[in-house]
């Protein structure tokens, strides 16, 4: 007699399993089938291409509610099972009908994850997993100046917003993590890929977190994120992620977890209940991609044919695409020892490319730009083919055969004939090549003919490059230092393509200059990201995790880890209530040593990481604010007491160097920036060993710069003489400023000078006024942003940072 | 394995670490670029630098005192440095940093 077979759910592993039964044993099961979705079964894969207009719904209908039915199939579509009841062995729908089964097989999928944010069910919030949500996305297309959100910025994600752009959706996508598609894609391809985006007209906001969802009448309106922007939209589209869809087989009482429980048969804990798909967890792993669930297919068939058969979970790579972008992923990026990379990158052609590498085998491959070797490298990984003969050419793909090596001088090579060189001069390319054209063949040539490079000079590594590249082999580049073995670019080279390439984020940096490295080194991160802040003040963010400890927990690590807390004396001045503020600290935190720093302040050496959030809190309280002691920024403005007390004083050197240090501090430089202010000659605040100094005379202010009072002693040198307070302020901020945007990170004034030549900076800030005025305004933009208390900051929002994220030693003792 | 649920995969900054203190001595976790985690000793070899306050790049911590370098997955100090620090098994289950504390809690028999 034939067996009542039931099966929960019509989607591909349903549809894919009865294919294989009925070719099997045709005649063994009388089959009941139904599904939740008014239809039958369809590739859901393809509903990207339905939604973006590639592909009609019926174009990738795989079993239509005909197909089942000659087959013999008895379907209910558009009707969901409610209840499983073991013990009867029957099953009830929605509708109120109850069936019985002889067999039953549960292919339910899984079910959207909805972040349960304030407002989530309001009307126009959907996900992204089936025909109907496709169906509402396409019809706000229709509507004139539709808005999307999307959340997330995984593969579901961007297909959504990718198709709604092409709709002419206005459409943003908000993401969590720092760059999109983070589990597929390293920040270099995310990068890329995000650029591409941004192409299209979607705006794509990382580092986002949605607070709530607001709506009017019921309707969704916008998404509110918890920095406070308001992004309105007509739809909201989750996709963050699915879950099993386990409810119904769990109220039956069958062994779940994450996913039904099955065994290698697709035998649940109940020996009539078979489950295959997205719904189950077979050996501890569970199913988002279609490859193993049909091979789960083939082997429930077996199973209820009763023939030998048991799923094993290859490790299959799996490919990804997203919707009109060059985008290839394969294969595996998780965690493992011995894994190592080989990456490739093409600024000039926007091309990026990385291999991980395993035993001599490739585990996974990220391709950006030029994808056409993917297919290649994905076979590689499926066959696990032993990678070591080819290794070293392996990244340049099939068609290798000992091509041409790659040019370090691509970035340049591949600059525009208008992009600027010689920023001083306004010198372009162009103009190189032409004075080239026209039989310059060295730098001297070039500095008289075009008076590129006659300046300040940071630019002579991209003119000589741009000889090199126009003249060949007739050029030799003078070996000039790197920034480290990350790139063969030096300082002055990347600081001044960072300006010319308008380059505003770390991965851009490392994409559009080539970096051979996948994420930099501790030597050149912290100068890229110091060149970035002083560049684009209102653009970069601040990355504190390119920061040495110091910066990052603005305080002086000691040698046994503990810190030291100096906090701001402005112009060495301080009052009673503050020597008791920081007396309090001392005593409360234990603090050992309690220092009279050379820079006019107090030094509390020796506090623990933990209290630092606190004591910082505490010394706020009284109005002490950081002082800088570890920054390659601003420290201190050294004075004498001047005329107000001394008898040879001519200026109030102390009211001048109060007003300097709260105009400067906060402000980051490419080393540290510390200032003397003496009421007269006799200078008692040692001003001219200082970066910058003042001393005072009758007739004004003498500004002197360049010295040194390390390793090296040296004294300033002229710079100008100012005749009132305010013009001295404004010298000495287009000083800072000149410095800030045009020296090598961790050169100190005097060694700079030493590079640029003090006529150079005597133009910039003395002489061409103009451009001083210039220097201020921006000077006074990135103090919008840096000219603020970072203690502050911490102790209010990062305390939490400060502790450890778990401590182990309660829980044993427990 | 014994694994110990240790905080959300967002309580590391991206590219950074945070501690963990056990009765055998903090155990730094970093967190690098892909998202990935691993566990290895806060103490560096060479002077007891914490390498949890170090510059994190690739799959590579630099240690924050003298610059030693260190590789996450095996723990070996890379270059000239000569050095070794304990490394322990991590994995993230739904966003979650779980740590294997087998060998972080001597007096607690693993059930
Ligand atoms: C937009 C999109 C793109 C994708 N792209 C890819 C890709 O490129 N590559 C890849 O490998 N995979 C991709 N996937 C994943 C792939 O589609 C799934 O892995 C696959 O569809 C899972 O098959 P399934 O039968 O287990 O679940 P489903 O196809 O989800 O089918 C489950 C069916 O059961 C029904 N159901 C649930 N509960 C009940 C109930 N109680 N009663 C009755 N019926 C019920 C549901 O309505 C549903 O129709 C993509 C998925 C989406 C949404
Ligand atoms: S520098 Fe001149 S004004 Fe200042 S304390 Fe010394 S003597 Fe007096
Ligand atoms: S002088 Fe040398 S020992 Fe003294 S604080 Fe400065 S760096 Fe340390
Ligand atoms: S303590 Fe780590 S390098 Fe010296």
């Amino acid at each position: 007699m034939t067996q009542k077979l039931i099966i929960i759910g019509a989607g591909m592993a349903a549809g894919r399993a009865l294919e294989h039964l009925f070719e099997t044993a045709p005649d063994a099961y009388d089959v009941t089938l139904f599904n939740a979705e008014p239809h039958g079964t369809y590739n859901r894969i393809m509903l990207s291409p339905v939604l973006s207009g590639d592909k009609t719904f019926d174009e990738i209908v795989t079993h239509t509610a005909e197909w089942y039915e000659e087959q013999g199939v008895t379907c209910h579509f558009g009707e969901k099972v409610v209840k499983i009841d073991r013990a009867a062995q029957t099953v009830t729908s929605d509708n109120g009908g109850v069936l019985a089964y002889d067999k039953l097989i549960i292919a339910t999928g899984s079910n959207p994850f909805i972040v349960p944010l304030p407002g989530h069910d309001l009307d126009g919030v959907i996900a992204y997993r089936d025909l109907e949500d496709t169906n509402t996305m396409i019809a706000l297309g229709d509507k004139p100046d539709a808005k999307a959100v999307v959340i997330g910025g995984g593969l579901l994600g961007l297909e959504a917003a990718a198709g709604l752009a092409l709709r002419g959706v206005d459409v943003t996508v908000v993401h969590i993590m720092g760059h999109l598609m983070e589990r597929q894609l390293d920040e270099a391809a995310g990068y890329l890929l995000r650029k591409a985006l941004v192409d299209k007209g979607i705006t794509v906001k990382c580092s986002a977190n949605s607070k709530e969802i607001l709506g009017e009448n019921g309707k969704v309106k916008a998404l509110l994120l918890d920095d406070g922007t308001e992004l309105p939209c007509d739809l909201l589209v989750m996709a963050v992620g699915i879950r099993p869809s386990v409810a119904l087989a769990a109220e039956a009482g069958l062994a779940t977890g994450r996913g039904i429980h099955v065994d290698d048969q697709m035998v649940t804990s109940d020996a009539n209940i078979l489950s295959l798909g997205e719904c189950v967890e077979h050996n501890g792993d569970i199913f988002g991609l279609v490859a193993p669930i049909y091979d789960q297919a083939k082997v429930i068939a077996k199973t209820l044919a009763g023939e030998e058969a048991a799923f094993v979970n290859k490790d299959v790579a799996t490919k990804l695409k997203v919707t009109g972008c060059d985008l290839f992923s394969a294969g595996d990026f998780a965690e493992a020892q011995g894994r190592e990379d080989i990456v490739y990158r093409d600024p000039a052609q926007g091309v990026y490319k990385r291999l991980v590498i395993e035993d001599n085998r490739i585990v996974g491959a990220v391709m950006y730009g030029d994808t056409a070797d993917g297919n290649w490298f994905f076979g590689l990984i499926k066959d696990k083919e032993d990678i070591s003969e080819m290794r070293d050419t392996l990244i340049f793909g099939p068609a290798f055969q000992g091509g041409s090596p790659l040019d370090p001088m691509a970035a340049v090579a591949a600059l525009p004939a208008d992009a600027e060189i010689c920023g001083c001069n306004g010198v372009c390319k162009g103009q190189i090549e032409d004075a080239i054209g026209n039989g310059a063949t060295t730098l001297d040539d070039i500095k008289t003919t075009t008076k590129a490079s006659a300046s300040c000079g940071t630019c002579t590594g991209l003119v000589e490059q741009v000889l090199a590249a126009t003249l060949g082999n007739d050029f030799v580049v003078p070996a000039a230092k790197s920034v480290c073995g990350c790139t063969d670019l030096t300082h002055e080279d990347v600081r001044r393509l960072i300006k010319s390439k308008e380059l505003k984020s770390q991965p851009a940096v490392w994409q559009e200059l080539g970096w051979s490295t996948q994420n930099g080194c501790h030597v050149c991160r912290p100068a890229i990201n110091y060149y970035l802040l002083a560049d684009w003040p209102l653009e970069y963010q601040d990355d504190a995790q390119s920061r040495f400890v110091n910066e990052r927990n603005h305080a002086n690590i000691q040698k046994d880890g503990t810190y030291s807390v100096v906090p701001r004396m402005w112009g060495g001045i301080t009052t009673p209530d503050e020597l008791r503020a920081i007396a309090n600290a001392a005593d409360k935190f234990d603090v050992p040593t309690v220092k009279v720093t050379g820079g006019q302040r107090i030094d509390l050496l020796g506090v623990k990481k933990e209290d630092l959030p606190e004591i910082w809190f505490d010394l706020n309280q009284a109005g002490l604010v950081s002082g800088h002691a570890y920054s390659k920024g601003l420290r201190t403005v050294k004075t004498c007491v001047g005329s107000d007390h001394c008898r040879f004083g001519t200026q109030d050197s102390t009211g001048l160097g109060v007003k300097l240090e709260k105009h400067l501090w906060g402000s980051w430089t490419p080393h540290k920036l510390k200032l003397g202010v003496s009421g007269c000659p006799r200078n008692c605040a040692e001003a001219t060993c200082k970066d910058i100094g003042v001393v005072c005379v009758d007739s004004g202010y003498e500004i002197s710069i360049a010295g040194a009072a390390g390793m090296e002693v040296k004294e300033t040198e002229h710079l100008c003489k100012v005749t009132t307070e305010e013009e001295a302020i404004e010298v000495i901020s287009a000083m800072t400023q000149v410095y800030r945007e045009n020296a090598k990170y961790l050169d100190r004034i005097w060694k700079w000078v030493d590079k640029v030549g003090l006529d150079w900076i005597k133009g910039q800030v003395v002489e061409n006024l103009e451009a001083r005025k210039a220097l201020v305004a921006r000077f006074e933009i990135s103090q919008t942003v840096y000219r603020s208390d970072p203690w502050a900051e911490h102790a209010s929002k990062k305390a939490e940072t400060y502790q450890p994220v778990a401590k182990l030693t309660l829980e044993a003792a427990e | 394995m014994n694994w110990i649920d240790i905080c959300s995969i967002t309580d590391i900054p991206l590219r950074g670490a945070r501690i963990v203190k056990t009765a055998v001595g903090c155990v730094a976790v970093f967190r690098t670029d892909d998202s990935e985690v691993f566990a290895t000793s806060d103490r560096c070899p060479h002077k007891g630098g914490p390498l949890s306050e170090g510059i994190v790049h690739g799959k590579a911590v630099t240690c924050p005192l003298h610059n030693w370098v260190f590789s996450l997955e095996t723990g070996e100090a890379q270059g000239a440095d000569e050095g070794q620090i304990a490394t322990f098994a991590t994995q993230i289950e739904d966003g979650r940093v779980m740590l294997d504390v087998t060998e972080l809690t001597p007096g607690v028999a693993a059930e």
